[in-house]
C-alpha cells in the first residue's frame, strides 16, 4: 500500500517524484521500461523554451515560463549543465515580419523577459551564419539548452535519495478502483495499491487515462526525426535558431546542446504507433531541407547519428494536469509535448502543490534537495585528475575515447542510486559512447565493466532492456577435457 | 618533466616498426604509449591470415605479424607503456597521457611519430533510416567480439559495405556457424582487396550485391529485418529494388577514418582527402618533428605497406634529431600533385637534398581503371608510363622515384600522378 503511485519514469514523472519527495508520504514510480528517460523525454530538442509560442493564457504558457525561470536553481542544486544560450525565429519572408510581432506580443503577455525584435543585420551580426534571406528575427534571451537525460535522471536520482521508490520494467496492465476505496494497479510485476495515481505515462497516458475513465483520451504519435552533429561544427551557430512556428508546431530548429554538438530538427509526422520511433529517408531529408531555410550551408556531412521520438500530441494542443472528472484521486499529467521538458520542473510543482492541498501532506524536516552528478573528468586540470586518481585509479583509464570517459565515471554511474545496468544506462548518465565512433570501441568495454559490476552475464547485458541483448551466445562451448 | 627523445603514439603495426627504426638507427630514449592492454593494435583481432607476403615472404596471422615486431621491440628493450592513453600532444612536442598507475602526466620530446591508426566509419554517419536497435556493429566491434571476447552477436547477417573488414567478417561469422546473406555495397565497385572478395564471399556463396544499401531497419529493441535496395547513378535507392532480409545482426564495413584528434588539436595540417596529415618525403607534418605513419595518414590495404612506411618515419625521426632538431628547408620543394583519377598522394612535397635514393610515392585511384596507365610528369614533361591490367579504390598504388633522376630536373617545380587511358 503506497499514498501516491507515478505511472512513468519521464521527465514528467520524474519531477512529480522530486516534489512528492519533499513530503512525509509513500510515493513509487511505475516504469515499464528498464531505465528512466525512456521515451518522450529521452529524444527531443533538449532547449528550455523561453514562453513565447503558447497561447496567452494557457497552462503551457504558464508552466513554460515557470520551468524556464526554475531551471537556473534547479540545475545548480542537482549538478547538471544548464545554458541560456538565447533563442531566434528568424524570419525570411518579408511579408512574415508581422508574424514576430505577434510572437513578440504573446511573450511579453506571457511574461516572457528581455524579447526583442532584431534587425536583418543584427541578427546577422549575432548569428553570421544564418540564411541569406533573413529579414529580422525575434530574439530571447531567456531561452536555453539543457541536457534531458541528465534532467531527469537527477530529479529521479534526487527523488530515490529521498526515499521515492522506482520500479523498472514494470508495465501497468490494469488499474480499477477497489471495494476499498483504493487503487488496485495490476502490473506484469504483480498488484500495486495506492491512495492517488499520478498518470504521467507520456505517448500512453491516454492508455491509462482510459483504464479509469469514461471520458476518453486519445493520444495523438507525433513523431520528430532529428540529426546530431559533431563538436567539430558544435559552434555552427552558437543561439537555439527557430523557423516561425506553424500549426504543426515550431518547426525545425538549429541549435548547440550543452554538450557541444549540433542538433537539427525535428519533423512533425503524425503516426498512430506509440512505439514508431524509426527514423525514415523522407524524415531525414525534411530535416535538412527545412533547417536550411533559417541556416545557410548547413554542416550535414557531420552528422553523427540520427534519431526519432515522438511527441504526446492532444488534439486541444494543452497540458492536462488535473484530477479525472469521474476518477477521484487519479491525476493526468497528459499531452506533455513541446515545451514539456522546459516545463517539468514547473509541472512537477504544480503536481506537488495539488497533492498537498488535497492529501493534507506535510513537509518532511530531512528532504535534500541536492544531488552531485557523476563526476566528469572531462576539462579537469591535471592536478584535479590525480587527485582523483589517487583516490581511484579507475578514474586513470579511458573507456570511451571520443567524448573522454574514464572507467571512474562509468563506475560512478553504475552504483549511485538508480545506477545504469545497460550500455545506453551509461551512456546517457557520462557520454560514453555518445561520441562521433557511436560506441564502436567502448562498447566491449563497458560491456566488460558492466558484467563485472553488476555479475550479469555477457549475454544479458543490453543495449536498452527488454530484448536488446548485443550478443546472443559464447563463439564455443566450455571445453570438456575429460 | 620527463624527457624522451621519441614518443610514439601507439603500438600497433604502425608504432612497432616505427620504434624498431629508430632503435636500430642508433637512438636509444624512444617511448610507446599504448591504450590497449597489449602491443600489436588492430592486428591482435585479425585472426586470419595473409599479413606479411611482402615483408616475411610468408603468410602470418595479424597476431603473428605482430608479434615477430613486438619480439623485436623487447629484444631491443624499447621502453613502451601500455593501457595508456595520450590526451594531447602540444605544439612544443608536449605529450599528456594517462594510465591508472602514472596518473595524468607529461613527457617533453624532441620528436613524436603520430601512429594512431584509424576508426570505423559508425551507422549514425551513414543516416540509415529506420530504428535504433541493439544488433547493429561496426564490422571491426564485431570482429573484437567473436574473435577477443568470444561472443556471437547473432545468427542471421546482412553486412552493409564491402570493405576489408566487412568481408573478412563475412567469412568469420560463416565459419563461427551464422548464416551471412547477403553484402550490399553502395557503390558499383568493392572497396575491399579482390582476394578477400573471392577467399571471403565467392568461396562461401555469400552474394555481393553492388549498388544497393540499406533501407530501412525493422526491430524497436533489437534487429529483426533489413531492407535494401539497388541505387542509380546517383547513389538514391531506386523505389520497386527493395528485398527484405529477416536476420538479427546487421554488419557495417562503409569506410575507415584516420583517428586525428590528436593531431588537429596539435595543430597538424590535414588534407581533405585522407583526412590523414600532409607530409613530406621524410613523413614529417608541418610541425617540425612531428611524423606520421600508417593508418593514422592515409588508410593502407596492406600492413606489409604500414610497416615499410613506419620504417622511414622512425628512421628520419633519428634523422632529425641527429640533425639538431632542425626546421625543414620548405624554400626548395617540390609539389606532388595526383590529377584525373589518382585521388591523392603521400607525400605531398619532396625536398630533394632529404630524400633517400628511392622514395615510394603511394597514392589510390577514385575509380576502377582497366587497361589504364600510371603516368609521372616532371612539370609538363611526361616521364613515367606504365600500364596496369586493373586498378581499383580498394587497392594501393605506387610509383618510386629516383633521388638522381629528380637532381637532374634543375628546377622542377611540380611532379604530377595521374591516369591515362593512353
Amino acid at each position: 500500500m503506497t499514498d501516491v503511485i507515478i505511472i512513468g519514469a519521464g521527465v514528467s514523472g520524474s519531477a512529480v517524484a522530486r516534489e512528492l519527495s519533499k513530503y512525509d508520504i509513500s510515493t513509487c514510480v511505475l516504469e515499464k521500461c528498464e531505465d528512466v528517460c525512456e521515451g518522450t523525454s529521452k529524444a527531443n530538442s533538449a532547449i528550455v523554451h523561453a514562453g513565447f509560442d503558447a497561447e496567452e493564457g494557457s497552462l503551457m504558457a504558464k508552466l513554460n515560463v515557470r520551468g524556464n525561470e526554475m531551471m537556473d536553481q534547479l540545475s545548480k542544486d542537482l549538478d547538471i549543465p544548464f545554458k541560456r544560450n538565447g533563442s531566434m525565429v528568424v524570419c525570411v519572408h518579408k511579408d512574415a515580419l508581422d508574424g514576430l510581432k505577434e510572437l513578440y506580443d504573446r511573450g511579453v503577455a506571457n511574461g516572457v523577459k528581455g524579447l526583442k525584435i532584431l534587425s536583418r543585420e543584427e541578427a546577422l551580426e549575432m548569428e553570421p551564419n544564418l540564411s541569406d534571406n533573413v529579414e529580422g528575427a525575434l530574439y530571447a534571451p531567456t531561452g536555453g539548452i539543457i541536457c534531458p537525460f541528465e534532467l531527469t535522471i537527477a530529479m529521479a536520482e534526487n527523488a530515490n535519495m529521498n526515499g521515492v521508490e522506482f520500479r523498472f520494467n514494470t508495465e501497468v496492465e490494469d488499474i480499477k478502483k477497489g471495494d476499498d476505496g483504493f487503487w488496485h494497479i495490476r502490473t506484469n510485476n504483480g498488484e500495486y495499491v495506492s491512495r492517488y495515481v499520478v498518470n504521467a505515462a507520456g505517448v500512453y497516458a491516454d492508455k491509462i487515462h482510459n483504464m479509469v475513465s469514461a471520458d476518453k483520451m486519445h493520444i495523438i504519435e507525433r513523431r520528430g526525426d532529428y540529426c546530431l552533429l559533431d563538436k567539430e561544427v558544435g559552434g555552427y551557430v552558437s543561439h537555439t535558431i527557430f523557423p516561425q512556428p506553424t500549426k504543426y508546431g515550431k518547426g525545425v530548429l538549429v541549435t548547440p546542446t550543452v554538450h557541444g554538438n549540433l542538433l537539427v530538427g525535428p519533423t512533425a509526422i503524425d503516426i498512430e504507433n506509440k512505439e514508431g520511433t524509426a527514423t525514415t529517408a523522407m524524415g531525414l531529408n525534411e530535416v535538412t531541407a527545412k533547417a536550411s531555410e533559417n541556416v545557410k550551408n548547413l554542416p550535414m556531412r557531420n552528422v553523427i547519428t540520427s534519431f526519432a521520438g515522438l511527441r504526446a500530441h492532444l488534439e486541444r494542443h494543452e497540458f492536462v494536469i488535473e484530477e479525472v472528472k469521474d476518477a477521484p484521486c487519479f491525476i493526468d499529467v497528459a499531452g506533455i509535448e513541446s515545451p514539456g521538458l522546459s516545463a517539468s520542473p514547473a509541472i512537477g510543482e504544480m503536481v506537488g502543490n495539488m497533492l498537498k492541498e488535497k492529501m493534507g501532506l506535510k513537509e518532511k524536516a530531512d528532504w535534500i534537495g541536492t544531488r552531485k552528478g557523476v563526476i566528469k573528468t572531462e576539462g579537469l586540470s591535471i592536478e584535479e585528475r590525480n587527485e582523483l586518481i589517487k583516490k581511484n585509479p579507475a578514474y586513470g583509464t579511458i573507456v570511451c575515447r571520443c567524448e573522454s570517459v574514464t572507467e571512474g565515471e562509468i563506475l560512478d554511474a553504475i552504483h549511485r542510486p538508480l545506477g545504469a545496468r545497460s550500455l545506453d544506462g551509461v551512456k546517457r548518465r557520462t557520454r560514453a559512447g555518445m561520441g562521433r565512433c557511436q560506441a564502436g570501441f567502448c562498447s566491449p568495454r563497458t560491456m566488460e565493466i558492466l558484467h563485472r559490476e553488476l555479475g550479469i552475464p555477457y549475454e544479458k547485458i543490453t543495449k536498452s532492456g527488454g530484448n536488446s541483448a548485443i550478443v546472443l551466445e559464447r563463439t564455443k562451448g566450455e571445453v570438456s577435457m575429460s | 618533466m620527463k624527457s624522451v627523445d621519441i614518443v610514439i603514439v601507439g603500438g600497433g603495426p604502425a608504432g612497432l616498426a616505427a620504434a624498431v627504426a629508430a632503435k636500430e638507427a642508433g637512438n636509444d630514449s624512444i617511448l610507446i604509449l599504448e591504450r590497449d592492454n597489449e602491443l600489436g593494435g588492430i592486428l591482435n583481432q585479425c585472426i586470419h591470415n595473409g599479413f606479411g607476403l611482402h615483408t616475411f615472404k610468408e603468410e602470418l596471422t595479424g597476431p603473428e605479424y605482430a608479434y615477430r615486431f613486438i619480439k623485436q621491440v623487447l629484444d631491443l628493450g624499447i621502453e613502451y607503456k601500455l593501457h595508456t592513453m595520450v590526451m594531447d600532444i602540444a605544439p612544443d612536442k608536449t605529450v599528456t597521457a594517462m594510465n591508472r598507475e602514472d596518473g595524468m602526466f607529461q613527457i617533453k620530446a624532441k620528436a613524436v611519430i603520430l601512429a594512431m591508426g584509424c576508426r570505423e566509419r559508425p551507422r549514425g554517419a551513414l543516416n540509415i533510416p529506420g530504428y535504433r536497435p541493439a544488433g547493429i556493429f561496426s564490422a571491426g566491434t564485431a570482429q573484437r567480439l567473436v574473435n577477443i571476447e568470444g561472443y556471437m552477436p547473432g545468427r542471421e547477417v546482412v553486412i552493409l559495405g564491402s570493405g576489408d573488414i566487412g568481408l573478412i567478417m563475412a567469412r568469420r561469422m560463416t565459419l563461427e556457424g551464422a548464416k551471412v546473406k547477403v553484402v550490399a555495397e553502395l557503390l558499383p565497385y568493392s572497396g575491399g582487396l579482390k582476394r578477400n572478395i573471392v577467399q571471403c564471399l565467392d568461396d562461401y556463396g555469400i552474394p555481393l550485391k553492388l549498388s544497393h544499401t540499406v533501407v530501412d531497419i525493422e526491430g524497436k529493441e533489437h534487429v529483426t529485418a533489413v531492407t535494401i535496395a539497388e541505387v542509380g547513378p546517383d547513389r538514391k535507392p531506386i523505389p520497386g529494388t527493395e528485398e527484405r532480409y529477416t536476420c538479427d545482426t546487421l554488419l557495417l564495413s562503409c569506410g575507415l577514418i584516420p583517428e586525428n584528434e590528436l593531431s588537429r588539436s596539435a595543430g597538424v595540417k590535414m588534407s581533405p582527402v585522407t583526412s590523414g596529415p600532409i607530409v613530406n618525403e621524410s613523413l614529417e607534418t608541418n610541425i617540425p618533428g612531428v611524423f606520421a605513419c600508417g593508418n593514422v595518414l592515409h588508410v593502407h590495404d596492406l600492413v606489409d605497406y604500414v610497416s615499410e612506411e613506419a620504417k622511414r618515419a622512425g628512421q628520419n625521426a633519428v634523422k632529425y634529431i641527429n640533425d639538431g632538431c632542425k626546421d625543414a628547408d620548405t624554400s626548395d620543394v617540390i609539389d606532388i600533385v595526383a590529377t584525373e583519377g589518382a585521388r591523392y598522394t603521400v607525400p605531398t612535397t619532396i625536398n630533394v637534398d632529404r630524400m633517400d635514393d628511392l622514395l615510394t610515392v603511394r597514392f589510390r585511384v577514385g575509380d576502377v581503371y582497366k587497361n589504364s596507365f600510371v603516368s609521372v610528369y616532371f612539370d609538363d614533361e611526361r616521364i613515367m608510363h606504365n600500364q596496369k591490367r586493373i586498378m581499383a579504390p580498394g587497392e594501393m598504388e605506387q610509383v618510386i622515384l629516383r633521388k638522381s633522376q629528380l637532381q637532374e630536373h634543375k628546377g622542377l617545380k611540380k611532379i604530377t600522378v595521374k591516369i591515362e587511358a593512353e
